[in-house]
């Protein structure tokens, strides 16, 4: 059922990377700096929302990703693979609500 | 490295979404650490946003918004491939998408600089 | 019309012959004299009848009917009866091999058992549901379904696509573009009586969702049918056969 969740997470994705495409070039205008970017963020539910969806989405849609590349192009198997599939499917929510947490609540 | 058979647009199509869609992904630990710093460490935060107005730093930075755009727009290529009745115009859609791509990262190089 | 002049000879050809078996093997260089009209497969004959009779290949019909003198040529599987030297020959140099994806038996000649046995794992065969006793059932040509089953039909099995598929390479039991293609074809023949058990078949870790969409199989393809049309609509119907709880994966 990988296949599913590989396409699954893809058509959530596919809008919110739409918008964080268009925000990247929006917010870089004009430089970057802490401030602007938490004056948008902080307390805001709307961002926490859509950034903690696209924490999960990608999570699903790069571990699988990587578990197919370290198939194919790596040749890995048995625990090799798991300890990618899941360190990557693990690892990523794991720094990227933190992320979210902290540009939004912190 | 690229053998006889595989010498066609949509093979390199193919390429180009699983070498961006690695490339995003190696990236993104970084991206959520860095990100991370807003919780209690602002000001390593914006030394190290200062840092990223370095040139080299834009040129990396395009080839980023280059990777997400090439893998979102291939990717929705092919999930319309999957989902969506046929339609022979692959090559097409490839080509498409990889140019909205150029010119959207090209877009956010312009606006950077 | 203006007709060239058939030349007795267009220059020497340097043909470069994987000689071997199951336990390896390598390049032999061969000078084999160039025609103006001349097929891969007239080469390889010209081979084995003048420089080297142990030399093993396979072919029946010639004139890319029967589906069996595929090999790899310049890199790139294909039939050898139906590609002319001038077409596919880099000045003057051929490298004949067998084909990927297959074990080789001897030089230039596969077994093909693993392809076939694939096209039983997808269900490729018939399951009718009516018998000799009724009346044959009309089909309208211009149905969807019968132009779909119709668009993949005329496949006769060289396994060019099986040969040129990256993940046949990367997947040892994957099902391949021919199986799948021919499942495709069934899927969509009301006549048919086992729909259900071949998208099934088809929706296992080995079938049709393992495909990338590369389309090397459709790039390649003689006769230009398409693997991967027929595969993602493979991809539709079992995962909504999936979505809707028609068939189950849970017992894998």
């Amino acid at each position: 059922m990988l296949f599913l969740a590989q396409r699954i997470s893809a058509l959530i994705m596919a809008p919110l990377a739409l918008v964080h495409l268009v925000l990247i070039v929006y917010a870089v205008q004009g430089g970057l700096d802490a401030q602007e970017i938490l004056s948008r963020t902080r307390g805001s539910i709307a961002w926490a929302t859509l950034y903690g969806l696209f924490v999960i989405a990608v999570s699903v849609h790069a571990a699988i990703g990587l578990r197919a590349v370290g198939q194919e192009w790596l040749k890995l198997q048995g625990t090799l693979l798991n300890v990618l599939t899941w360190g990557s499917g693990l690892g990523l929510p794991l720094l990227g609500f933190r992320a979210v947490y902290a540009v939004v609540a912190g | 490295m690229i053998k006889p058979h595989q010498k066609h647009s949509l093979w390199l199509a193919a390429l180009v979404h699983r070498v961006s869609g690695i490339g995003l992904a190696l990236f993104l630990p970084f991206h959520f650490y860095v990100l991370g710093l807003a919780l209690n460490d602002t000001a390593t935060l914006d030394t190290f946003l200062r840092w990223t107005e370095h040139p080299m730093l834009k040129v990396a930075e395009f080839g980023l918004v280059l990777f997400l755009a090439l893998h979102l727009f291939g990717g929705l290529r092919l999930l319309a491939l999957e989902f969506l009745p046929w339609n022979p115009a692959q090559k097409t859609f490839a080509a498409l998408a990889a140019a909205l791509s150029v010119f959207i990262a090209l877009l956010f190089l312009l606006k950077a600089i | 019309m203006i007709s060239q002049p058939l030349r007795n000879n267009a220059g020497q050809l340097k043909v470069s012959v994987w000689r071997g078996d199951e336990s390896g093997g390598r390049h032999v260089d061969y000078d084999v004299p160039g025609l103006e009209s001349q097929t891969v497969l007239d080469v390889v004959t010209w081979i084995q009848r003048h420089s080297d009779p142990s030399l093993s290949y396979r072919f029946a019909c010639r004139v890319g009917m029967c589906g069996s003198c595929a090999m790899t040529v310049n890199g790139v599987p294909r039939w050898t009866c139906r590609s002319h030297v001038r077409d596919v020959a880099r000045s003057n140099l051929l490298t004949i091999e067998p084909l990927r994806n297959l074990p080789v038996i001897k030089d230039l000649a596969c077994d093909m058992s693993a392809f076939f046995e694939k096209w039983d794992d997808a269900m490729g065969r018939f399951h009718p549901t009516a018998t000799r006793g009724d009346d044959v059932e009309p089909i309208r040509p211009g149905s969807i379904g019968r132009r779909e089953a119709d668009a993949g039909i005329e496949c006769i099995n060289c396994a060019v696509c099986y040969s040129a598929c990256d993940v046949v390479a990367y997947k040892q039991d994957y099902l391949g573009p021919a199986a799948l293609n021919r499942a495709w074809t069934l899927v969509n023949d009301v006549r048919d009586a086992a729909r259900g058990a071949r998208l099934r078949a088809v929706a296992s870790d080995a079938g049709c969702h393992s495909c990338h969409s590369h389309q090397s199989c459709t790039t390649w393809c003689p006769i230009e049918l398409n693997p991967t049309a027929s595969i993602a609509g493979l991809k539709r119907q079992s995962a909504l056969a999936i979505l809707t709880g028609k068939i189950s994966l849970d017992d894998e």
